[in-house]
């Protein structure tokens, strides 16, 4: 059962807050949910599916009742950071299997309040069965990622000064977005001299930690022909887990190699169709590998590919992340994926900051890795279409 | 910055299938499960080989020798070495380099098993196998 053309998102919504030490995140999830609805035009009595992930108080269980929501379909999909990612295509499928019609996505959190940060040991609940083999060594956000840059410099000497280019673009957006945590722009040289996080990851390799939330509200086609806002068509969707393979693990790519290729094989495009893209951000490095295991350039040209200001919008063939990204407009609840998806849908309504909007945008992806690119994470991809 | 300082190791919630593991580890043993059925080795230890889903997997002791796969030296919240090793039997496994210059550390470089143990002197857990470079 194909999901292609037979969804929409109709309303989107990015919390402005990016400091939130006086909000229950709760509440954050309460006003990304009727953001993203008032944007629609649609009310929270149209709601009857709802979906959200680890970062929403008590799942969908509490989520509902606390929202005052009238559903009959709920999904409760956790990937990390590309649960909402997910959470598109699951709705689609809801939708077309007649299970709901108006599907409420929410997501927020308040990290940067609660002093967490990607230098800190990955908490992990009992019985996880990997835990014990891996809990003692320290792994955390930061060092993850950096054992994976590490391999891929080794394997296909992709360089600092490669991965800074990421954050250059990152910045270069950020610069025109009022909202965004990190506004400067800054250069190469400035990437490399920030202090050294974990090797060979800088500090300005690394996401923002931020509070702040958002919401998609997904429909069928009847309803979204309905309303009075941009078409976005859902046209391809893949999902993956990768991890450790049973000690037969290769770091230097990810599961985006399976979720891209299934996203393009069902919306019958290539990468060279997409206009835009809004690839996860956690960490330079996770930028790069996505967009060779996405096919927008050969395995190990990542690298060549980023440099000189090939992401920047309107400088660059690829531009990516247009609302500055998690490395410096935001990462809620440290997972990107929700921010991803709304910069798309602002890009392909041609609402993106006039900066950095890219001309006649009608075919964008969306892509998200949740978890540890070194370990174990779930990858989501979705292609948009602007009708 | 880089050479090699004792830290407290996190305490591992152990699991009844891995008693076995624990119990080499303090011997200074580092043991492997094996699939008798497919002949493969797999980390970490289960009881259902990850490959062919067999349940013919047994315990069979390692060299402790293998390879530096890829490593990461932690510059902020504490200095260590987090990595993985391919073991020479085969699997790749995440530890910490130890006992070293951590700034001397290299992809491929040759290293050994060696046992810290978790916890403190007041909550004493169970050894961990970390490698330290074959000098």
């Amino acid at each position: 059962m194909t999901i292609k053309g037979r969804a929409y998102i109709a309303g989107a919504f990015e919390h402005p807050i990016r400091k939130a030490p006086d909000m229950s995140v709760s509440t954050i999830h309460a006003e990304c949910a009727r953001g993203a609805l008032a944007d629609a035009g649609l009310s929270f009595a149209d709601v009857d599916g709802y979906f959200c992930a680890g970062d929403a108080p008590g799942g969908v269980q509490s989520m509902v009742d606390y929202l005052g929501l009238d559903v009959r379909h709920v999904d409760g999909t956790d990937t990390g950071g590309s649960s909402y990612i997910a959470h598109v295509s699951h709705a689609a499928q809801a939708i077309i299997s007649g299970a709901c019609n108006v599907a409420l996505i929410t997501m927020g959190g308040r990290p940067r309040s609660e002093g967490r940060s990607g230098v800190k040991q990955k908490m992990v609940g009992a019985n996880v069965p990997d835990s014990p083999f891996e809990f003692p060594y320290g792994p955390t956000a930061v060092n993850e990622y950096a054992m994976a840059t590490m391999r891929h410099m080794y394997e296909y000497g992709t360089t600092s000064e490669q991965l800074a280019w990421v954050k250059v673009a990152a910045s270069h957006h950020a610069s025109f977005n009022p909202d965004a945590l990190l506004r400067d722009v800054v250069t190469v040289d400035d990437v490399l001299s920030s202090p050294m996080i974990a090797d060979p990851l800088h500090r300005l390799d690394c996401c923002v930690v931020s509070d702040g939330g958002g919401a998609i509200v997904v429909v069928s086609p009847e309803i979204a022909k309905s309303l009075k806002r941009p078409l976005i068509r859902v046209m391809g969707a893949g999902e993956s887990i990768k991890g450790l393979l049973g000690g037969k693990a290769d770091i230097t790519y990810s599961g985006g190699v399976w979720s891209g290729a299934a996203a393009f094989a069902e919306a019958g495009v290539k990468p060279q169709d997409i206009k835009y893209a809004s690839i996860y951000d956690s960490f330079t490095i996770t930028v790069l590998m996505q967009l060779e295991d996405l096919g927008f350039c050969n395995k190990g040209e990542g690298g060549k590919f980023v440099a000189d200001g090939n992401l920047i919008s309107g400088v660059g063939k690829l531009p990516i992340n247009t609302d500055g990204g998690g490395l410096n407009n935001n990462h809620p609840s440290s997972r990107g994926g929700m921010v991803k998806l709304i910069e798309a849908v602002r890009q392909l309504r041609g609402e993106a900051h006039p900066k950095v909007q890219v001309s006649n945008c009608d075919l964008a992806l969306v892509h998200g890795t949740g978890g540890g690119l070194a370990s174990r994470h779930g990858s989501a991809t979705l292609i948009l279409e602007r009708v | 910055m880089g050479a090699y300082e004792s830290r407290k190791l996190a305490i591992p919630e152990t699991h009844p299938e891995h008693e076995e593991y624990w119990e080499a580890a303090a011997e200074g043993n580092l043991i492997l499960k094996h699939c008798d059925s497919c002949g493969e080795y797999h980390y970490y230890p289960r009881e259902l080989c990850p490959f062919c889903k067999s349940d013919k997997t047994t315990w069979k002791g390692a060299k402790g020798t293998g390879t530096i796969y890829t490593y990461s030296v932690m510059r902020k919240g504490g200095q260590y070495a987090i990595a993985f090793v391919t073991l020479d039997e085969g699997p790749r496994m995440m530890t910490n380099i130890v006992d070293c210059d951590l700034n001397g550390l290299h992809i491929d470089q040759r290293v050994k098993v060696v046992f810290k143990q978790s916890g403190n002197q007041d909550n004493p857990g169970p050894f961990v196998p970390c490698f330290t470079p074959i000098l």
